[in-house]
């Protein structure tokens, strides 16, 4: 499958790392002329991939909207906030602490983490809790592939993914809108589905900020807000971890948070999605349109109760 | 704070050239979603920058429009009465765009699901609230409504505008999902348009 990478964005606009960089910390210093505004969305490399096992027939949202619409509440609660004032974040040096109940736990480095497995595309379709969806072209490799890694114990039953809180780069942290660090957790079986992925990219290139850099957690069958962002630490753990939003209002989010049209948010139907670039609304689709490969994971679970 | 005398005392003319001036700036708002809808200047959710930017046109034209009259005294500026009125219904007018956008582009005006969510959603509930009681006021916002009720009862009437603005920051209290900086302001902003009335409620 080709990545489709919309005509607004040509290949020969997108920066190369280093000057990317050099324009970024030249920024930082306060030295940005007027003629850095020219500069075009710049991304920091492109990756090299192999196809993906899963293939979505729907066009991908807009590259612009995916890297300016965000939830990433450590920069700011508004929408367009975390485009602006992710640029403070520093992506290298990255490292990812894996550890808990396994028998190697070890930091991996991003450098390390960008070869451990091929880099696969997979596009897949996002759904916020809030009502909106994108399908996003993204980059990276299974979950799986890293546990593997650490060789979990057979008491592991859930990983908890911890992410970034540096109060220097992350103005959000001022304000105690949720319980900081944003933590994220999976069932183990969840997190070594095929579908769940660790995401380093997107249409083509290493993740911005914004969208959650330098790695990621991907899991399309679930609320955005499950994918946790720019990870830091992931644990291995026997009890059911606690989750960011579960924390802040446990009426509203529960630990599974799979796409469920049937099963409304307290305060908001949830049988509707409207798809950025679309001004109509579609029906939402369980599990977000991937119930033949996941619905297994839930038989017998009541997901009213478990939501 | 008396403002110096040449803005206190306006011509006939004048005032009308600054009622056409408030006028223009106040479609502003408007004339930005149009240019920018056409434009791709919305972001990536244009129906939501709506209706936000309606929601927040609507609580701010209610907010200065209590503030005239503490502004009057303040200034001595009374011609500021005369655009109250159509300040008022600039309120009502981008309350309906509001209402309309909810409608339309975000339910398509399927009934059942508008009803499910005005008892779902509570803050829905309270713009309707605020709406509602928002609409006679607008109706009755030209003279011969004022000659037929009476001055009086069309003051009183009127005093509703003070509920309306509570319940829409009330609503906007209750949608935010966890951050309550601008909710909190619009309450500040209230209370301190309400602290004026009662200051000048015997001047
Ligand atoms: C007529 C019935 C009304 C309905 C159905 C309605 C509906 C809505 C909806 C759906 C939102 C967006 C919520 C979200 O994105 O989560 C909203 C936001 C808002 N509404 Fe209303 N509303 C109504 C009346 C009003 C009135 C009368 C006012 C002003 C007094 C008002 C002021 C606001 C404000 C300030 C916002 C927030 C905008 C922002 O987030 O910046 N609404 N309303």
């Amino acid at each position: 499958m080709l990545i489709r990478r919309r005509p607004d964005i040509l290949p020969s606009e997108i920066t190369p790392q280093e000057v990317y960089r050099q324009r970024r910390d030249l920024m930082r210093a306060g030295l940005a002329g007027a003629a850095l505004l020219a500069v075009p969305q710049a991304f920091s490399a492109k990756l090299a991939t192999v196809p993906g096992p899963y293939k979505l027939d729907e066009s991908a949202t807009r590259l612009k909207d995916v890297t300016s619409y965000n939830n990433y509440y450590e920069f700011g609660t508004g929408k367009y906030d975390p485009e602006e004032n992710a640029k403070a974040l520093k992506v290298r040096p990255w490292s990812v602490s894996v550890e808990g109940l396994c028998a190697k736990p070890r930091t991996f480095g991003i450098e390390e983490l960008l070869k451990l497995a091929p880099l696969e595309e997979r596009t897949y379709r996002m759904r916020c809790v809030e009502g909106w969806s994108m399908v996003i072209p993204w980059i990276g490799f299974p979950v799986s592939a890293l546990l593997k890694q650490v060789q979990p114990l057979g008491n592991a039953k859930y990983v908890e993914f911890v992410t970034l809180a540096d109060p220097k780069v992350m103005p959000g942290l001022r304000l105690p809108v949720l319980d900081w660090p944003y933590a994220e957790g999976l069932r183990m079986d969840e997190a070594n589905h095929p579908l769940s992925i660790l995401a380093v990219g997107l249409y083509g290139e290493e993740l911005l900020p914004q969208n959650g850099a330098p790695i990621r957690l991907v899991v399309p069958w679930k609320y955005g807000f499950k994918s946790a962002k720019s990870i830091v630490k992931i644990r291995l753990v026997e009890q059911m971890p606690k989750t960011a939003w579960n924390v802040a209002a446990p009426q509203e989010y529960g630990f599974y948070s799979n796409v469920n049209p049937n099963v409304d948010h307290p305060r908001w139907s949830q049988a509707t999605e409207r798809r950025i670039g679309e001004l109509t609304k579609r029906k939402t689709l369980m599990f977000n349109g991937y119930a033949n490969e996941v619905a297994s994971l839930y038989t017998g679970m009541d997901l009213k109760k478990f939501y | 704070m008396q403002a110096p005398s040449a803005l206190r005392m306006l011509s006939p003319r004048q005032v009308l050239a600054a009622k056409i001036v408030v006028f223009a700036i106040s479609l502003l708002p408007l004339a930005w979603w149009i240019w920018g809808f056409n434009r791709d200047l919305l972001g990536a959710n244009p129906v939501e920058t709506i209706t936000h930017g309606t929601g927040d046109w609507c609580l701010r034209f209610l907010l200065i429009t209590l503030a005239v009259t503490p502004m009057r005294k303040l200034t001595g500026m009374h011609w500021l009465l005369r655009l109250r009125r159509m300040l008022g219904l600039f309120a009502f007018f981008y309350g309906s765009l509001h209402l309309t956008t909810y409608l339309w582009l975000d339910q398509f005006f399927d009934w059942n699901a508008i009803l499910k969510d005005i008892v779902k959603r509570p803050f829905i509930t309270l713009g309707f609230a605020a709406y509602i009681l928002m609409a006679p006021l607008a109706l009755t916002s030209f003279d011969a409504a004022i000659r037929w009720l009476g001055a009086r009862n069309w003051q009183r009437l009127h005093r509703a505008v003070y509920a309306v603005a509570i319940l829409g920051v009330l609503h906007f209290w209750w949608l935010v999902k966890r951050d309550l900086t601008e909710p909190i302001i619009y309450a500040v902003l209230l209370g301190g348009l309400f602290a004026a009335r009662w200051h000048y409620r015997k001047t």
